[in-house]
C-alpha cells in the first residue's frame, strides 16, 4: 500500500531523470498545518522512454510533474536530471536548464495565450533564446507545426480558431521547439474526444521517435496509460503504490489499489457487466492528515493492523515489478471492496476537511 | 399546485416519444442545424444511451426535448410527447410541472450545476417545496434521506455545508439528489461522469443505476464514452452532425454494428488488454461544420467505405437484420458491398478527403 522506497530505481548512470524522496508540502493558510501532497516519491527514466503516472485526482501525480520542474521546487528529495541536482540550482542557472524541460498541460485551449498568435506562441521559446538566426527560426517553426499536422501557412491564427485537438498539437509543438529532452504531459489528452484523443496519443509517439525524447506521462485512464507508457507508476495519496512495466502491472496487479483502478474502468463490452464488488468504495482522506502506516489502508479490505503501524517499503514481487504493500495481491486475486478494512471508521472527517481533496 | 407527483396517466404507452425533431440556431454565420430530424422513443425504467463526439447534437437533443433551450434565435421543429401528451409547444410557466417534477437532469460539472452561495439543503428542498405540497420540516427530512440514499456519509451535516465543501464526487451525487428530489420519471444524465475519476465514475454510474431500479425511473444517458453505455444501456443511438446514425438495442450494437461511424469510434478507444505502443485507429479530419453540412452522408469525408454515391445522396435511416436495429449507410459494415467498398478503397488508394486535408 502506499509508501516509499528506492530498490525500483535503475543504475543512476542510465537514467536521463533521477528524483528520489521527493517531499512537497503546501502551507493551510497560517494555521500552521501543511497540505502532504507529495511524500517521499522516488522514479527515474531512462532516456527514450516513457513513464506513466496514475492515479485519483490529489495523488499527487501532477504535483510530482511540476516538481520536477521546480515549480514549485520541493521540500525535500533530490532532481537529477542529466547528471544535474536540479534543487541544487537557482536564478539564471535554473533559467538556463528549462529550455530541455517542457510541459504540456491538460486544458489545451486555456495554456495557449489567446491574444497572440499561434506562429509567436511557437516560436516565443526560441526567440527568447535566440537559438538560430531569423531564418533559421522561422524554419524551425514551419517545421514543428507542420510535424505536429498543423498547416504553417495558418500561423497567423489565433487559438480561437482552432480546435481542442488542434489547439494541443500546437501546444506539442510550442513544447518541442526547443529540442528538449524531456516533456512532462500533465492530463495531455483527458479534456479531448475519444477520436481525438487517439490522434493526439500517436502524435506524441511519433514525435518522441522523431525528436528522440523522454516523456513523463501524467493521466488518470488506465488504458491510455498502457498505451504510451514503457514503465508505470501507480500512487495514492502522494505515496508510490507499485512501479512496473505496464504489460505485468496490468496483467497480474499486486497493490489492492491498482486492482481497484483496474475494476473501474468501464468496458467498451455490453456482456461485461459492471460489477460493484470490486469498485472502490469511500473518498481520498484529506492530505492534510494522512492515516498513519500505509495510506491506503482506510479503504482498503485486506488492511491490517500492521498497515496502520507500519509504512510499507517498495520491494520486488516479481522481475522490475515493484509493490509497497505488507498483503500485496496474488496473482488473479480480486478484492470484494463491499468488506472495508481496519480504519474505516477514520475515513469520514466530521470538519469537512476530509472530502475537500 | 398541480402535484404532478401522485397523478397517474394511466398512459400505457411509451414514456417519451421524440418524432423527428429538429433544432436550429441563428449566428452570425449562418443557421446551425445542431439537431436534425431525431426520432427517439423510450420506455418507463429503461436507459437509452446517447453517443457521439464533440459537437454531435447529443447535448442540444436533451436539452431541446426538457425544452432548456435559449429562446433567441431558436428554432425547434418535430414533436416531443411525454406520457403521450404534446410538450414542444408548452410556454415556460407550463414546463414547470415538467421540470424536476416529471423530468430532471444532472450535468456534467457538478461545481457549476450548484449554485456556490446557497447550502445544500436549501438547493434540495427548493425543487421538493416547489413541486410538492409539504411542510418545511418535512422537506429537510426528505433532503437529509436523499442525501442518505446517494450515500453520502453524514447526511444531517452535510445539508448545512456549501459546495465547495465537498469533493467533485460527492457534489455530483448532491446533484443526483435534488434531481431525484421530485421522483422524476425520466433522468436526463448529461456526461455525469466525464468531470470524475474513474474510480469515483463506478461510484456514481453504480448509484444511478440503483436509483433508476429503485424508482422505476426512465433514463437518458449522453456520453462520448462508448464504455459507459456498454454496461448501463438497454439502448444505444448514435448522433453524428446532429443525426442519429445508428441505434439498436445495446448488444446488437456492439456485436453487429453497421455504420462506419460507430465501427471507427469504438476502434478508437485505447484498449487495456492491447500491448503498449500499439498504434491506435482514428478518424481521421474533423465533424462537419454544421452551417454548411457536406452534402449525402455527413460522415463520408471521414469514411473509409465511402463511395461516390456517399457523397452525393444521404442515405435514410434503415432496419439492420436484428428487430429495433437501424442506421444510415449504403456500404454497411460487415456486408459484401460494404467489404467490396472498402476493399476498392483500398486498391484504389481512396482515402477520405478530410484525411488529406489534414486539418485535424
Amino acid at each position: 500500500m502506499a509508501g516509499t522506497g528506492t530498490v525500483h530505481l535503475r543504475d543512476p548512470d542510465a537514467t536521463l531523470l533521477r528524483v528520489e524522496d521527493l517531499v512537497v508540502e503546501f502551507p493551510v493558510g497560517h494555521s500552521g498545518e501543511r497540505v502532504h501532497a507529495v511524500s517521499g516519491v522516488s522514479l527515474d527514466i531512462a532516456p527514450r522512454e516513457t513513464l506513466g503516472l496514475v492515479g485519483e485526482s490529489g495523488c499527487g501525480k501532477s504535483t510530482t510533474g511540476r516538481a520536477v520542474m521546480q515549480l514549485p521546487p520541493p521540500v525535500a528529495g533530490t532532481v537529477r536530471f542529466d547528471g544535474v541536482d536540479l534543487t541544487t540550482l537557482h536564478g539564471e542557472a535554473l533559467r538556463r536548464m528549462r529550455p530541455r524541460l517542457q510541459m504540456i498541460f491538460q486544458d489545451p485551449i486555456s495554456s495557449l495565450n489567446p491574444r497572440r498568435r499561434i506562429r509567436e506562441i511557437v516560436s516565443e521559446g526560441l526567440d527568447i533564446w535566440e537559438i538560430g538566426a531569423k531564418n533559421d527560426r522561422d524554419a524551425k517553426v514551419d517545421e514543428v507545426l507542420e510535424a505536429v499536422g498543423i498547416d504553417p501557412a495558418g500561423g497567423g491564427r489565433r487559438p480561437h480558431e482552432f480546435s481542442g485537438g488542434q489547439c494541443q498539437r500546437i501546444s506539442i509543438a510550442r513544447a518541442v521547439v526547443t529540442d528538449p529532452k524531456l516533456i512532462i504531459c500533465d492530463e495531455p489528452v483527458s479534456a479531448l474526444d475519444v477520436s481525438v484523443q487517439a490522434q493526439i496519443l500517436n502524435l506524441l509517439e511519433d514525435m518522441k521517435h522523431r525528436y528522440g525524447l523522454t516523456l513523463v506521462f501524467i493521466a488518470h485512464d488506465l488504458a491510455v496509460v498502457k498505451n504510451v507508457s514503457d514503465r508505470v507508476l501507480v500512487m495514492y495519496l502522494g505515496k508510490m503504490c507499485e512501479v512496473g512495466a505496464p504489460e505485468d502491472l496490468f496483467a497480474s496487479p499486486s497493490h489492492p489499489y491498482t486492482g481497484a483502478l483496474l475494476a473501474a474502468i468501464p468496458v467498451p463490452d455490453p456482456s461485461v457487466r459492471p460489477d460493484e464488488e470490486h469498485v472502490l468504495g469511500g473518498e481520498v482522506p484529506s492530505p492534510i492528515h494522512p492515516p498513519s502506516g500505509c495510506r491506503f489502508r482506510t479503504r482498503c479490505p485486506k488492511a491490517q493492523e500492521r498497515c496502520a503501524n507500519e509504512e510499507p517499503t517498495l520491494r520486488e514481487v516479481a522481475p522490475n515489478h515493484y509493490v509497497a504493500c505488507h498483503f500485496p495481491l496474488e496473482p488473479g486475486e480480486l478484492i470484494d471492496f463491499t468488506r472495508v478494512g481496519l480504519g474505516a471508521s477514520v475515513v469520514p472527517s466530521p470538519d469537512g476537511h476530509g472530502s475537500s481533496s | 399546485m398541480s402535484d404532478a407527483r401522485f397523478e397517474e396517466s394511466g398512459y400505457g404507452g411509451p414514456l417519451l416519444e421524440v418524432t423527428d425533431l429538429t433544432t436550429s440556431f441563428s449566428t452570425d454565420r449562418g443557421v446551425v442545424r445542431a439537431v436534425d430530424g431525431v426520432s427517439l422513443t423510450l420506455e418507463r425504467g429503461k436507459t437509452l444511451g446517447i453517443v457521439g463526439e464533440s459537437g454531435s447534437g447529443k447535448t442540444v437533443l436533451s436539452r431541446s426535448i426538457m425544452n432548456l433551450l435559449p429562446k433567441r434565435g431558436l428554432q425547434r421543429e418535430g414533436s416531443v410527447r411525454f406520457e403521450g401528451k404534446e410538450i414542444s409547444e408548452l410556454p415556460a410557466d407550463a414546463m414547470r410541472h415538467y421540470w424536476g417534477a416529471q423530468m430532471a437532469m444532472i450535468f456534467q460539472d457538478p461545481m457549476t450545476s450548484l449554485n456556490p452561495v446557497m447550502k445544500i439543503g436549501n438547493q434540495i428542498t427548493e425543487a421538493i417545496r416547489e413541486h410538492l405540497d409539504v411542510t418545511p420540516d418535512y422537506a429537510g427530512d426528505l433532503a437529509e434521506s436523499l442525501l442518505a440514499s446517494v450515500r453520502i456519509p453524514e447526511p444531517h451535516v452535510r445539508l448545512n455545508e456549501y459546495p465547495h465543501q465537498l469533493s467533485g464526487g460527492m457534489r455530483q451525487r448532491v446533484c443526483i439528489a435534488v434531481a431525484l428530489a421530485c421522483g422524476p420519471k425520466l433522468l436526463f444524465a448529461d456526461e455525469p461522469t466525464t468531470a470524475l475519476d474513474v474510480t469515483v465514475q463506478a461510484q456514481v454510474l453504480d448509484l444511478i443505476a440503483g436509483q433508476q431500479a429503485e424508482r422505476f425511473m426512465a433514463m437518458v444517458l449522453v456520453t462520448h464514452d462508448l464504455g459507459v453505455v456498454a454496461g448501463r444501456a438497454e439502448r444505444v443511438a448514435v448522433m453524428y452532425a446532429g443525426r442519429v446514425v445508428e441505434e439498436a438495442p445495446t448488444g446488437v450494437l456492439f456485436a453487429d454494428m453497421k455504420m462506419p461511424y460507430s465501427e471507427a469510434l469504438l476502434a478508437s478507444i485505447p484498449k487495456l488488454d492491447a500491448h503498449s505502443h500499439v498504434r491506435l485507429n482514428t478518424i481521421p479530419g474533423r465533424p462537419p461544420d454544421l452551417v454548411h453540412p457536406p452534402a449525402g452522408c455527413k460522415f463520408a469525408p471521414r469514411c473509409p467505405y465511402v463511395q461516390d454515391r456517399c457523397l452525393e445522396e444521404e442515405p435514410p435511416l434503415r432496419a439492420g437484420p436484428t428487430a429495433g436495429h437501424q442506421f444510415r449507410c449504403w456500404f454497411p459494415v460487415g456486408t459484401p458491398e460494404g467489404q467490396e467498398a472498402r476493399a476498392k478503397n483500398e486498391r484504389e488508394g481512396r482515402v477520405p478527403a478530410a484525411a488529406v486535408a489534414g486539418g485535424h
